[in-house]
């Protein structure tokens, strides 16, 4: 049956992707240039100032290693990679937080990004999408060009750019926003959420005005293209009014394309959020690379990169599954 | 019965006017299968779209008329402005490109539920419909597929079945058969018949193919460059064509659709060429019911 | 009287004839894309002529002076002079973004031309590779990058990273307009008359790839150019060099905004924009008269 193959395969595809990317997050540390348990060892040295003995040196090396999995032939090395990753997500401890599990560092993170991903893509595309849609069906209106003109002049713009702008805006200019937001920790009530939620409206605002304008913009050329089918014309053909055509005829079909284009752009929007948290000190996975990457906490860096590639890829699955249910020609042979 | 007045339609386009219907005078009688012939750029899509009453920017009314013998449900008589309203009801149209003109995301069912002011109980639509187009030759399961998983033929017999539904008394097809083959098109030439024996009503029938024409029409329209050349019964006008044009398409059978001829031919008529074709408006009736126009002489010109 | 309606500017109606060979060109984002990156191009390329210093030196001016004829932009916390910085920034972006825009061009160009038009398995693995690369994201690489190598890195090293992993996106445009160029009439009939292959590459193939290559060209200057940004925004570059992404950096750094400096921060916002919006127009104005003109072949 149609839906079935299509599934496997996307499936399989999933499974071939992570596991390429993977693999690359296995080769990576390999192919840096610095070794890091030199590095590692050289920082320990240099905070003990002397006190660590060769013995204890030497048998931290080891230990390393082994935890590194830089002990045996690449061959064995690689499955125990595989191993250790795919079924216990263990990234070892991280090195600044010695001993706490890199694992929990980043399960700690990652609801923060992904909350502020998930809320700021769907705002971003739902509102993109609706506007893209009217100013394209009633694309003769001037309305619509200026529409089109915020699109063209969001779209542009990058990611660092809008964040600083926002803070610029939000927090200097008219200070409506504070410029260090705090977030609060430990168990969570209804007044630490509502400060989570207060502290998270810039960088979310940020994503959002990233990706809506590229929304409006492609929503617009496919609902012009559209509106010009055949199946639309007949339906004004019957007396439909212009609602229930933009609704129900164009609508769903034009927004088939936006789906694939959101999952194609998941690599970008991703980034774009890292970046964003970074430069607003976030609590999410990005402020966690960023603070590793200067304390040299490479398996806090590593595991983190292997959670987004896992999040990535995942996030194009979900989408792929959730196409055939909008298009009945994909889910019906 | 509809009457023509002198239509004329034109197209604006920038500073240029298209005449696309020049001058079309005639009375459309009750109860019969109209055929309306004449290759591409002649008029007769512009011809279907003013009579349907679908005339928007850059199409507009340049003079004349239509009187189309109905009255509304408010009791007035319908004209070109209100025949809005009569969409689907009174006269309905069956579109040229009918393989793609059903919403590929929806099923079918909702093309009979989603006509504006019917009746709001959907079921009851919806029974109705499925007893319907049984009487076309379709399973009631059609209604519940999706446009992709339905033959051509049996996408053709659905828009039938849309456009038939509410038993209007004019029925526009453009071009009903283009892009079916020959075995289906035959079948769906055999369901328009029985439609109009059934319901009585009239059917204008739009191609550019003189076999479609011989094999279904009562009645048949040569138009050449916006005006009517010929019309008159159809065996008649098969058997004795009085114009050098008629003559020419009936000559070219079976395929006037032949690409080959086609592009010549469009080209001469949209920019108003060939001379030798050109009429005069007026049609004069050199046999019982059989009308011709007059060659014209010089006019106004094609450069 | 049934004369032909036709207005004074009489004349049949036909179609207007094409437009002539390069005003297809001069649509109105193209020109406008055209025109910005031209003023960008020649600024980067001719005003560091006129640079008395290198803007890089810091302690050279009085620190966070405003604007005047002396120092056009003001200058920054650190003595240097705004100005001359941005336009140093500026030109270094664009070598950067030029650079890496060629390198993607020509491997996207070649994995994707040879992915669609050989087809088949090789086509299968070579996708499956191609959506992988997609799929990873730049970011964490560029920052264990920059962990790795602390600030060492050579501003050239970025760029080749982002060369390592940027082709993937054009690699995929091309390979799908690879796929139709496969069926095209035009090179059926080529090859039948008995051209030789050189001959329909050249000829017949060439000049179709080429404007999805300039396209794809563009769209890689954005993104290198953006790229190598974003990582000297969060202080992880060779972060001395000046691009448009360093001079945010030290802004942000030297906290311009409570130190009232906000040409620091605005200056470079500004240029950044432009650049992009003029890079943006360029590509799409291609892009739809390329289309365009496909449309009327």
């Amino acid at each position: 049956m149609g839906v079935l193959q299509y599934v496997a395969k996307r499936i399989g595809l999933y499974i071939a992707v992570l596991f390429i990317g993977l693999t690359i997050t296995f080769l990576l540390p390999r192919l840096m240039p610095a070794n890091p348990i030199d590095g590692y060892i050289g920082q320990l040295q240099s905070r003990a100032s002397g006190a660590l003995t060769p013995e204890a040196i030497a048998g931290l090396r080891a230990n390393l290693e082994e935890l590194y999995g830089l002990k045996g032939d690449i061959f064995s090395q690689y499955l125990n990679y595989l191993n250790r990753v795919v079924l216990h997500f263990d990234f070892g401890p991280s090195f600044a937080f010695y001993p706490q599990e890199v694992s929990q560092i980043i399960f700690t993170a990652l609801p923060y990004t992904l909350g502020l991903l998930l809320v700021s893509t769907i705002i971003a595309w739902i509102l993109g999408n609706m506007v893209g849609l009217v100013a394209g069906y009633f694309h003769q209106k001037k309305a619509a060009t200026v529409l089109e003109v915020v699109g063209i002049l969001l779209y542009p713009i990058p990611y660092y750019i809008l964040a600083v702008t926002v803070i610029l805006m939000l927090s200097y200019v008219i200070p409506l926003f504070p410029l260090s937001p705090s977030f609060p920790v430990g168990q969570m009530n209804l007044q630490k959420f509502g400060m989570v939620i207060y502290n998270s409206l810039l960088p979310a605002l940020t994503l959002v005005l990233a990706g809506f304008g590229w929304n409006i913009l492609s929503m617009k050329a496919l609902t012009v293209a559209t509106t010009e089918e055949p199946y639309v014309t007949y339906a004004r053909l019957k007396g439909t009014s212009n609602w229930t055509r933009m609704i129900r005829y164009v609508f769903p079909n034009a927004m088939l394309p936006q789906v694939t284009a959101l999952a194609l752009s998941l690599g970008t929007v991703f980034n774009g959020a890292l970046l964003t948290e970074i430069l607003f000190s976030y609590p999410g996975v990005g402020l966690i690379m960023r603070t590793a990457a200067s304390s040299g906490d490479y398996n806090v860096l590593y595991g983190a990169i292997t959670m987004s590639i896992i999040a990535v890829a995942t996030a194009g699955l979900v989408i792929d599954l959730i196409y055939p249910l909008l298009d009945p020609r994909i889910r019906h042979k | 019965m509809i009457s023509l007045n002198d239509l004329r339609i034109s197209y604006r386009i920038g500073s240029w006017v298209i005449p696309a219907v020049d001058g079309v005078t005639l009375t459309i009688p009750d109860g019969c299968i109209v055929g309306i012939a004449g290759e591409s750029g002649c008029g007769k899509s512009t011809l279907m779209k003013a009579i349907y009453g679908d005339i928007r920017s850059p199409m507009y009314l340049a003079g004349g008329s239509i009187d189309y013998g109905l009255k509304s449900s408010d009791g007035r008589p319908v004209t070109t402005d209100t025949i809005r309203r009569e969409w689907f009801k009174s006269i309905s149209y069956i579109p040229q490109s009918s393989m793609n003109s059903l919403n590929p995301v929806k099923r079918i069912s909702t093309q009979f539920t989603d006509f504006p002011g019917t009746d709001s109980n959907k079921k009851r639509v919806l029974e109705k419909a499925r007893g319907y187009i049984g009487k076309l030759g379709l399973p009631p399961e059609a209604l519940d597929s999706y446009p992709h998983q339905l033959s051509g033929g049996m996408r053709q017999r659905i828009m039938i079945a849309l456009a038939t539904f509410f038993q209007p008394e004019l029925i526009i097809a453009d071009e009903p058969t283009t892009a079916l083959d020959v075995v289906v098109q035959k079948e769906i030439l055999m369901l328009l018949m029985e439609v109009q024996e059934m319901m009585g009503n009239t059917i204008l029938v739009v191609s550019h193919d003189m076999g479609v024409h011989y094999q279904v029409t009562h009645k048949m329209l040569i138009m050449y460059a916006g005006r009517v050349v010929e019309y008159g019964d159809t065996e008649s006008v098969f058997a004795d064509p009085q114009h050098a044009y008629t003559k020419m398409l009936i000559d070219s059978l079976p395929a006037i659709g032949d690409d080959s001829m086609r592009g010549v031919l469009a080209s001469m008529a949209g920019a108003g060429g060939d001379r030798a074709y050109r009429v005069e408006p007026d049609l004069i009736e050199v046999k019982p019911g059989h009308f011709v126009a007059r060659p014209s002489l010089s006019e106004g010109v094609a450069v | 009287m049934s004369t032909t309606i036709v207005s004074e500017t009489a004349a049949p109606a036909t179609p207007k004839r094409r437009r002539d060979s390069f005003l297809w060109l001069l649509n109105g984002r193209l020109a406008l894309g055209l025109v910005i990156l031209a003023v960008f191009v020649l600024a980067s390329l001719i005003l560091p002529f006129f640079c008395p210093v290198d803007p890089s030196q810091q302690a050279t001016y009085l620190k966070n002076m405003p604007i005047s004829w002396d120092h056009l932009l003001g200058t920054n916390a650190i003595g240097q002079d705004i100005f001359w910085f941005l336009i140093i920034a500026i030109r270094n972006s664009l070598t950067l973004g030029v650079l890496v825009g060629v390198g993607v061009t020509i491997i996207a160009t070649a994995v994707g031309l040879s992915a669609g038009y050989i087809g088949g398995n090789f086509e299968r693995v070579v996708m499956l590779v191609v959506d992988s690369f997609i799929t990873i994201p730049l970011l964490p690489i560029l920052i264990i990058l920059g962990a790795v190598i602390r600030g060492n890195s050579s501003f050239l090293t970025v760029g080749f990273i982002i060369l390592i992993f940027g082709w993937a996106w054009g690699a995929r445009t091309i390979r799908s307009m690879a796929l139709t160029l496969r069926e095209r009439e035009f090179i059926n009939m080529a090859r039948f008359s008995g051209a030789g292959t050189i001959h329909v590459l050249v000829r017949e193939i060439f000049p179709y790839v080429s404007a999805y290559m300039l396209v794809a060209f563009i769209n890689t200057v954005l993104f290198a150019i953006n790229t190598e940004a974003t990582l000297a925004v969060i202080g992880l570059s060779k972060v001395e060099v000046p691009t448009l992404g360093s001079i945010i950096f030290w802004a942000l750094n030297y906290n311009a905004l409570f130190t009232g400096n906000y040409v620091w921060i605005i200056a470079p916002i500004v240029a950044t924009v432009l650049l992009f919006l003029g890079l943006f127009l360029t590509s799409t104005g291609f892009n739809s008269a390329f289309a365009s003109k496909r449309g009327v072949q």
